[in-house]
């Protein structure tokens, strides 16, 4: 279990003040200018020493991908542009972090901007985070006024801008190209990669688009060191995450933890425990709507973090983990998904465009069991020939739930198709 | 240049392809839906996924850069598994209404369903209908069948240059609509009907006419502007039921303008199909030794010197060398073809061609339009240097009134000052002179006014000024309106000595007028004169006419233009002259021998080889010449009088899109569109 004096987000529950005043007593910019005085390959090297991997679902090691970043400029800009278009059902940490924390993002901008040499941080917002919008530029404008962003930003000596931009609350908007082509003012439909952003980002200049939470934890890393960091969690799944536990659960809460933490435990001893009790836990979606879901076999031994939940088929995504107990009805749970995925696909692809919709129209008749058995191989067919096939990953995201589904509980389905044949059969002879 | 190795063989690419050129490069055909070679790379429909090795997922080969070293396979059970998926899910929502579907027999998603498709459907649920959209009087939509690969919309943005097509909606609800469901204002719209690889969107006048296996399809050359663009002419019986473009990447790359397309059904109304005479004030009827018998007359009483032939805009280079060699046996010097008025120089070719070549403009980096707006006087050329504008590094000025080119265009005012200032290297003198190829493209509404040998000598000036001729580059173009312009001042088809011009035939000088389907000039004063009509069309110069001679349209014939860059092409016949029309060429030479001025062929491949004897290069089909510089134009004063456009209506230049009721539709709706008030000016009941 997380250590007090290893926490990062010291006021992620929002107990105390978020201004910049009470963010400095929490130790937020403190020695920012020594850190960038240290150089940009200092700090990418002390991130990739750290082990973090991107907080945003992938898990891609963030000082390598800072390190994509030219070194030296070809007349063009680069950017930073950091993702808080949180939107996969479940996940709440970034929301948390810029309602309560916001300095601690600010600082972040500044550091992994200098880090990758960028002149400028976007921060695109989700459209329906209203009041954290206006928190973060309350929050962007009092760091401009005590002159920690802006020309010589800290006392650096390096000038780097930060602007905050909203969205119109398309979760489409999080990949990160349909987010550069949204931040630019266009449909928010991802782009063709390559050219990946590091090449070609904003405005046609080399971009890094990073989570909230792996920019926010990125100063304190720094500060403390990458060793420390990477002395918390497990060998390649290093540090501390904000897991967000919701669904039933007694107190569903956010919470700071190590990497690795056994499922169990996060839900045992942060959340009250599953509603019910331990045994009464029937499955576990633990990284957000996109990955598949975990039985409770699987989840009585499971740790949280990227291996492991990959080695059980599944991911840490966002490590918002969903958890429904035996009241949980799992086929309706996953067509609202898939009717959630439906709803937000872009619709530039074909598999994604018309194999969600299917999809979605397929789980709802198995809801009520209105199906044939020799669909559910069907359905799982659609899901392949979606997964793997579309130009960014939201066709894998509306596939892996349904296969969560079928591969853990495919006989709940079958029972559900025999019960309403049933049911119909005997209407029709009492018809007769 | 990548080397790279598909399905086991190694093909050498050009830097820069895609592995779909590459797999193509190597004889392996890539199914594909929104990939488009001259449109940007969308890389949407998924259907041209190929695996690649090492790479953890099948790649859209449209959009994958060819590199060094790559493996790739197309021929795999991954492969063919994501192209039948793909082809599932574009055929769940399709409809399955082939059979009354106008793209039926042309259409991509139907062969390719042949090859990926399922025998039946898994779908079980309710197939998604779109709701209709209006695009104008030229598109036929049926969004139904729509698969949103876009290319209409990538089209509209990119080459036409109208951000008015777009897709509105999101996942399964993404529907492709115009801005507001108004009509697509380009003069280019009609190519998203060839580009939509379903049945979306279609020719709205060839909706239902037949079905592609029936035509007859003829390779041939468009004369409605003076490009010469590469068509098909499609032909069931005797009606030409639709023109398609043909690729040619020096002339029209594989565009055409909705006026080459749909001025189609004018080949059909109003036609001259049998000769007429005038009798008593009225045309009646007659039959060729009638009306021959009247001409010869009328000519007979007439003196040479007051004998003139015009040449009109769609006439073809063999029939203006038949009628010029009927003018010199008969005596006559009064030849013209510029019936525009236009103060073209027929002694010095450099003067009157597009020198630069139409693909040169891909060279060119500076571009100063005199009295031309390109849009409406030759559209594709138009979309050709908004081509060159999105590369950049290009920067266009006009002298004229201000419109809208699709591109950045400099209006530099209209006045001497500003001419004298260009000569001298001053304001945009400075930036053709800086540019490593400038060009300079002069309108005919520079030329058709009374100074038009001044401006022509400005721009000659102008051009010699500013290193627009130089060595290894000539961008001195003047940009043509008809397509038979050319080919007629090569024969030189201009007044000799002492004849008598297009002005003096207006003024009624003439007193025997033959019109060689001459419609466009001033035809108050020809009441008086005899007036023999050769052509196609009743029109203006037939409703002046003692005699009508009816003659073959530009699909009933084969004949000879030369377009604005002077290169030489051929018409071919698609379908027969109605009735009694015959070609224009024989016409003359049966005239000729009835007046006892017997012209020395008796066949077109005989009248040919004149042709090629007087002007050699008329021979070189395909070909363009280049032309010699020389001096030309005037150093007079150029009258304060600003200079307009050749073209005022783009789809009423001449008698076949006069004729046509879709060109008709088309004024309608864009005068519509152009008040703007989004109410219907349509018929009304009691509109008259």
């Amino acid at each position: 279990m997380l250590q007090d004096k290893d926490r990062i987000f010291t006021n992620l529950y929002g107990f105390e003040d978020w201004s910049l005043p009470a963010a400095k007593m929490r130790g937020d910019w403190d020695g920012t200018a020594e850190i960038i005085s240290k150089g940009p390959d200092w700090i990418i090297n002390e991130m990739k020493a750290s082990g973090l991997r991107g907080r945003g679902g992938a898990g891609f090691p963030t000082g390598m991908k800072w390190s994509f970043m030219p070194k030296q400029s070809d007349g063009r800009p680069s950017y930073l542009v950091v993702n808080a278009d949180e939107s996969e059902p479940g996940t709440c940490k970034d929301r948390d972090i810029i309602r309560h924390d916001p300095q601690k993002l600010i600082e972040g901008c500044l550091i992994a901007g200098f880090a990758m040499r960028a002149v400028a941080a976007y921060i695109y917002i989700r459209g329906e985070f209203i009041q954290e919008r206006r928190r973060l530029q309350a929050a962007v404008d009092q760091a401009y006024e005590a002159g920690l962003i802006g020309k010589n930003a800290a006392g650096s000596g390096y000038d780097f801008d930060v602007f905050v931009h909203h969205g119109a609350g398309a979760y489409i908007c999080g990949e990160e190209t349909a987010l550069i082509q949204s931040l630019e003012g266009k449909k928010g439909q991802p782009r063709l990669k390559p050219p990946f952003p590091a090449g070609v980002g904003v405005w046609g200049c080399p971009t890094t688009v990073n989570n909230v939470e792996s920019i926010a934890v990125a100063p304190t890393i720094l500060r403390r060191g990458g060793a420390w960091f990477a002395g918390l969690g497990r060998p390649n799944n290093t540090g501390t995450k904000v897991f967000c536990i919701s669904g039933h659960v007694n107190k569903p809460c956010n919470v700071e933890e190590e990497m690795g933490i056994p499922l169990k435990d996060l839900i045992e001893k942060h959340c009250g425990g599953v509603r019910g009790g331990w045994d009464n836990l029937l499955a576990v979606i633990p990284g957000g709507s996109s990955v598949p879901m975990l039985p409770k076999a699987i989840c009585d031994e499971v740790l949280m973090d990227f291996d492991s939940l990959r080695a059980q088929r599944s991911g840490l995504g966002t490590a918002a983990v969903i958890v429904m107990d035996k009241s949980t009805d799992l086929i309706k749970a996953i067509a609202r998904l898939a009717k959630f995925y439906k709803h937000e696909s872009c619709g530039q692809c074909t598999p994604c465009r018309e194999g969600t919709g299917w999809m979605w129209r397929v789980m709802e008749r198995m809801v009520q069991g209105k199906a044939e058995i020799e669909e559910i191989d069907t359905l799982l067919e659609v899901t392949t020939q979606i997964e793997g096939h579309t130009i960014c990953a939201l066709g894998d995201a509306a596939a892996w739930p349904i296969q969560g589904l079928f591969r853990h509980f495919r006989p709940v389905v079958e029972q559900r198709i025999a019960d309403y044949k049933a049911r119909t059969a005997s209407r029709a002879v009492a018809a007769e | 240049m990548p080397i790279l190795t598909v399905d086991g063989k190694t093909v050498e690419v050009p830097a820069g392809a895609n592995v779909l050129q590459a797999c193509e490069a190597a004889g392996v055909e890539i199914p594909r839906f929104c990939y488009h070679e001259r449109l940007s790379i969308a890389g949407n429909c998924r259907m041209c996924l190929v695996e690649q090795e090492k790479a953890p997922k099948p790649i859209a080969s449209c959009a994958m850069p060819a590199a060094d070293n790559m493996v790739i396979k197309t021929n795999t059970p991954l492969v063919r598994k994501a192209r039948r998926g793909v082809m599932e899910f574009l055929l769940i929502n399709h409809p399955l209404d082939c059979p009354i579907c106008d793209q039926g027999g042309e259409c991509d998603l139907q062969d390719q369903a042949m090859a990926y498709g399922f025998d039946h459907s898994r779908y079980q649920e309710n197939k998604r209908a779109v709701s209709e959209k209006y695009m104008g009087p030229l598109i036929k939509t049926t969004m139904t069948r729509c698969i949103q690969c876009t290319r209409c919309v990538r089209f509209a943005t990119e080459v036409a240059g109208v951000e008015e097509i777009g897709a509105i909606g999101r996942g399964e609800t993404m529907e492709i609509t115009t801005y507001l469901n108004q009509a697509v204002t380009s003069n280019l719209s009609g190519n998203v009907i060839d580009l939509c690889p379903v049945g979306a969107l279609t020719s709205k006048p060839y909706a239902f006419a037949a079905r592609p296996w029936e035509l007859k399809k003829t390779e041939s050359i468009d004369v409605h502007d003076a490009l010469g663009s590469a068509i098909r002419v499609d032909a069931r019986g005797a009606g030409v039921l639709r023109i398609l473009p043909r690729l040619n990447d020096d002339v029209n790359e594989e565009w055409i303008s909705d006026k080459t397309r749909f001025a189609v059904d004018g080949l059909a109304k109003r036609r001259l199909d049998r000769p007429y005479v005038r009798v008593n004030g009225k045309l009646q009827p007659a039959s060729w030794d009638e009306a021959f018998a009247a001409i010869g007359a009328a000519l007979s009483s007439t003196p040479a010197a007051k004998v003139a032939a015009l040449a009109g805009d769609l006439a073809d280079a063999e029939a203006i060398k038949a009628l010029k060699d009927l003018m010199t046996a008969i005596g006559s010097t009064s030849t013209d073809c510029r019936i525009d008025g236009a103060k073209l120089d027929a002694s010095v070719r450099a003067s009157y061609l597009f020198n630069s070549g139409l693909a040169g403009i891909e060279e060119a980096d500076a571009l100063l339009l005199i009295g031309s707006d390109p849009s409406a006087e030759a559209a594709v050329l138009n979309a050709r240097i908004r081509k060159r504008w999105l590369k950049g590094g290009f920067k266009v000025a006009a002298i004229g009134p201000k419109v809208d080119l699709t591109y950045k265009a400099e209006f530099l005012a209209d006045g001497s000052e500003v001419r004298n200032g260009l000569v001298a290297g001053e304001g945009f003198g400075a930036v053709l002179k800086a540019a490593a190829k400038p060009m300079i493209i002069v309108g005919q509404g520079a030329l058709a006014r009374e100074d038009g040998d001044a401006v022509l000598g400005f721009a000659r000036r102008l051009a010699e000024a500013t290193g627009v001729v130089k060595d290894g580059w000539n961008g001195f173009n003047v940009l043509h309106t008809a397509a038979s312009r050319v080919g007629a001042l090569d024969l030189g088809f201009v007044p000799g000595e002492g004849g008598l011009s297009t002005a003096d035939v207006e003024a009624g000088k003439a007193d025997f007028v033959w019109l060689l389907g001459v419609d466009e000039i001033d035809m108050t004063n020809l009441k008086a004169p005899f007036v023999v009509y050769q052509g196609s069309h009743g029109d203006a110069g037939a409703h002046v006419a003692d005699v009508i001679l009816p003659g073959a349209a530009y699909t009933e014939k084969s004949g000879t233009y030369v377009n604005t860059e002077g290169r030489v092409q051929r018409t071919k016949r698609a379908v027969f002259p109605p009735g009694d029309a015959r070609e224009d060429w024989a016409i003359l030479r049966a005239f000729s021998d009835r007046v006892g001025k017997k012209l020395p062929y008796d066949s077109l491949a005989q009248l040919r080889a004149k042709m090629v004897e007087q002007v050699p290069h008329l021979g070189q089909i395909d070909a363009v010449t280049p032309a010699a510089w020389a001096a030309f134009g005037g150093e007079g004063e150029i009258s304060p009088a600003p200079l307009s456009y050749a073209v005022e209506n783009f789809y009423l230049t001449n008698p076949i899109a006069r004729a046509s009721a879709t060109m008709a539709e088309c004024v309608a709706v864009k005068q519509e569109t152009a008040c703007g008030c989004g109410h219907s000016h349509g018929a009304t009941g009691t509109h008259g």
